[in-house]
């Protein structure tokens, strides 16, 4: 009865052949559609590797047990010209998470006080910031890298002449060297304090939110917090004797020895990194800030709040929703950036694993893959970890 | 005059005093030797065209808007650059938008124990407490977990209202508080400031519900082009306009 459309007025609509129907059509694309990239991919794959075999390359991950043979400027962990092609992974890997991880601290902390600063009733500092944004966001990233390479930090004096402050910082064209802790007995328990007071002021914080929601009394928590931070592991420090001492970079024919030092290649790399990327979360941040309506401002005034009240407590809330997603989009940008490393020769994961590695072996395939899978992971968590915050953060509508 | 002599003729001399208040945006002359006294207690509504300056006149009595010449003294306070009085002032006056301003990103009970907990610092569970004592009395007790986007405009307008009432203000400020919202909303606010009124509260209003203003104002202002035209008691200025310009705007406003 109900697919009889004409007769009698019946309570179902008439159906519409399943060419017209949007249902079935949309189902008929997204297989047709699933099917093609199937086969695409499928293709690929075959042919690359019916071409690798007549070629007689082989294919696999034995390469990564293979000793390397090549030394790498820098490094985090102990490696030598004897490890394998496995180690200069997580050599290069290392690399490439410690620039992105100090460039995105850096370059947060940067943006922030540049984008308030943009927003600033001091007229000069205002301008500062105004200017400094328009400059170095229209100067291409690897240009700024160069700069700060070249022309900076190769231009400075060399070893002999190193700038040096007290004979135990120097600076010069090899880098940037300074003296080294070496942690003596019972050093671990100065560690232990840092956490014990890492903990406390955990709990300091959530016992001052009692207490004011309790008595009303506002504690300061930001000064109990450095006295803590500080206190505790300098009393651990004392008490054990001061087990820490210093092991001086030491000025030589040619070189200096000992000591510990930043290679000129991660200063300009981070430094420009920061920088260029600092000038983009300003704009974010002002952004965010500008988009809190005048109106609740003036609410918190009229309550009486403090200017610095209403910052903190009515205006940075607001604005955090709208500065966190544009935020992640620069911290993606910053960590694949640090691929520019490459142009001047910091030992980044696509320098070593992905230029030498690759020039050794021959693997293109395999090292390409793993590089792309590691950009895509530490994006992958970079985004996640902004999300679930972005969440914590959202208002609730409706 | 100091402060002291100020707060203490305020008794006799009204709570607000305005005397010849000038104010420029630029070169826009948008209030014009304002004089004004208000009496504790004292209930006036403003009222006048677009552009008169009427919202510009409450906005300087809490330093939302400097005045440039003139003075403006709030309950023995002088008006000056001083945050300290600024602060004070701001204690003792409270003020509803007419677009609400609630913060949305806080539970409609944290919107009303902030200002009470960080500026008047008060314990949370008192804050609490009083916060659910002036829900109640603007009928929304229920609400007080709920976010403001997920309030209609009338309540939205009510919590504003409480949100106020939580610093214990003397004085309390509506810029047009009823023009955003849909008409069958108007009224609850209006009832609650009607019911706020009983209470003694010194209110100044800036509306053109002529119905609140017949019903609770002591006085009616009517203001054009930064310039107070016509002060007088609600019947007389609606029955019997003085001035022209306020003839006009009444019969404009009441034609329909």
């Amino acid at each position: 009865m109900a697919d009889q459309p004409t007769s009698g007025g019946g309570s179902q609509p008439s159906k519409p052949p399943p060419w017209n129907d949007p249902a079935v059509r949309s189902i008929v694309f997204q297989v047709l559609a699933l099917v093609v990239l199937g086969w695409f991919f499928w293709t690929i794959l075959n042919n690359t590797l019916a071409n690798m075999e007549r070629r007689g390359i082989s294919t696999g991950f034995a390469f990564l047990d293979r000793a390397a043979g090549f030394g790498i400027l820098m490094s985090l962990i102990p490696y030598d010209e004897s490890n394998s092609y496995g180690r200069t992974f997580v050599v290069g890997l290392l690399n490439t998470v410690l620039v992105a991880f100090l460039g995105i601290i850096l370059a947060t902390v940067l943006g922030f006080v540049l984008g308030v600063a943009r927003l600033s009733n001091n007229w000069v500092i205002a301008k500062l910031a105004t200017v400094y944004v328009e400059v170095v966001r229209n100067i291409p990233l690897l240009l700024q890298i160069f700069f700060w390479y070249i022309a900076v930090l190769q231009a400075l004096p060399g070893i002999r002449q190193s700038i040096t402050v007290g004979d135990a910082f120097y600076l010069n064209n090899r880098g940037f060297f300074f003296p080294k802790p070496i942690f003596g007995d019972g050093f671990g328990l100065v560690w232990i304090a840092l956490i014990v007071a890492v903990a406390a002021i955990v709990c300091l914080r959530k016992w001052a939110r009692q207490r004011l929601d309790r008595t009303g009394q506002l504690f300061p928590v930001i000064y109990v917090s450095i006295g803590l931070i500080i206190g505790l592991p300098l009393l651990a420090f004392l008490a054990m004797g001061a087990p820490l001492s210093f092991e001086f970079a030491e000025l030589q024919r040619f070189r200096l020895a000992g000591g510990a030092s930043v290679i000129p290649e991660l200063m300009a790399l981070l430094w420009a990194l920061t920088m260029y990327t600092a000038a983009f979360i300003a704009e974010i941040v002002r952004a965010g800030i500008l988009a809190v309506s005048h109106g609740q401002t003036e609410a918190s005034r009229a309550l009486g709040l403090k200017n610095s009240q209403t910052l903190q407590l009515v205006v940075i809330p607001q604005a955090m929703r709208v500065i966190i997603p544009p935020l992640t989009s620069q911290y993606l940008n910053l960590t694949k950036n640090s691929s520019l490393a490459t142009a001047i020769g910091y030992p980044d994961l696509v320098a070593v694993f992905m230029g030498t590695t690759l020039n050794q072996t021959g693997q293109a395939v395999e090292i390409v893959a793993m590089t792309m899978a590691v950009y895509l992971t530490i994006s992958l968590l970079i985004s996640l970890v902004m999300n679930i915050y972005n969440r914590r953060m959202a208002l609730v509508e409706r | 005059m100091d402060e002291a002599a100020a707060s203490q003729d305020n008794g006799s001399d009204g709570i607000i005093r305005m005397i010849d208040v000038n104010k420029w945006f630029g070169e826009f002359h948008v209030l014009k030797n304002i004089n004004l006294n208000v009496g504790a207690g004292e209930r006036i509504v403003i009222c006048g065209p677009s552009g008169s300056g009427k919202s510009t006149v409450i906005r300087c009595i809490n330093r939302l808007e400097e005045h440039q010449r003139g003075r403006i003294i709030v309950d023995g306070v002088e008006l000056t650059n001083d945050l300290k009085h600024i602060e004070q002032i701001r204690r003792e006056v409270g003020m509803c938008f007419q677009h609400f301003n609630l913060f949305p990103h806080l539970t409609v009970l944290d919107n009303l124990c902030l200002a009470p907990q960080y500026v008047r610092k008060v314990p949370r569970a008192e804050a609490e407490e009083t916060a659910m004592m002036y829900l109640e009395r603007v009928q929304i007790p229920e609400q007080a977990d709920k976010f403001p986007g997920q309030l209609s405009g009338g309540q939205q307008q009510r919590v504003a209202i409480a949100r106020s009432l939580c610093m214990s203000p003397k004085i309390m400020l509506f810029d047009e508080p009823t023009s955003a919202l849909d008409p069958e909303m108007i009224k609850e606010v209006l009832d609650t400031m009607i019911e706020l009124a009983e209470t003694g509260m010194t209110m100044l209003v800036v509306t053109h519900e002529m119905g609140f203003a017949k019903t609770v104002a002591n006085r009616v202002i009517f203001m054009d082009g930064g310039e107070v035209i016509e002060v007088n008691e609600p019947n007389e200025f609606f029955d019997n306009p003085q001035h022209d310009r306020t003839q006009l705007f009444l019969s404009q406003i009441l034609a329909h």
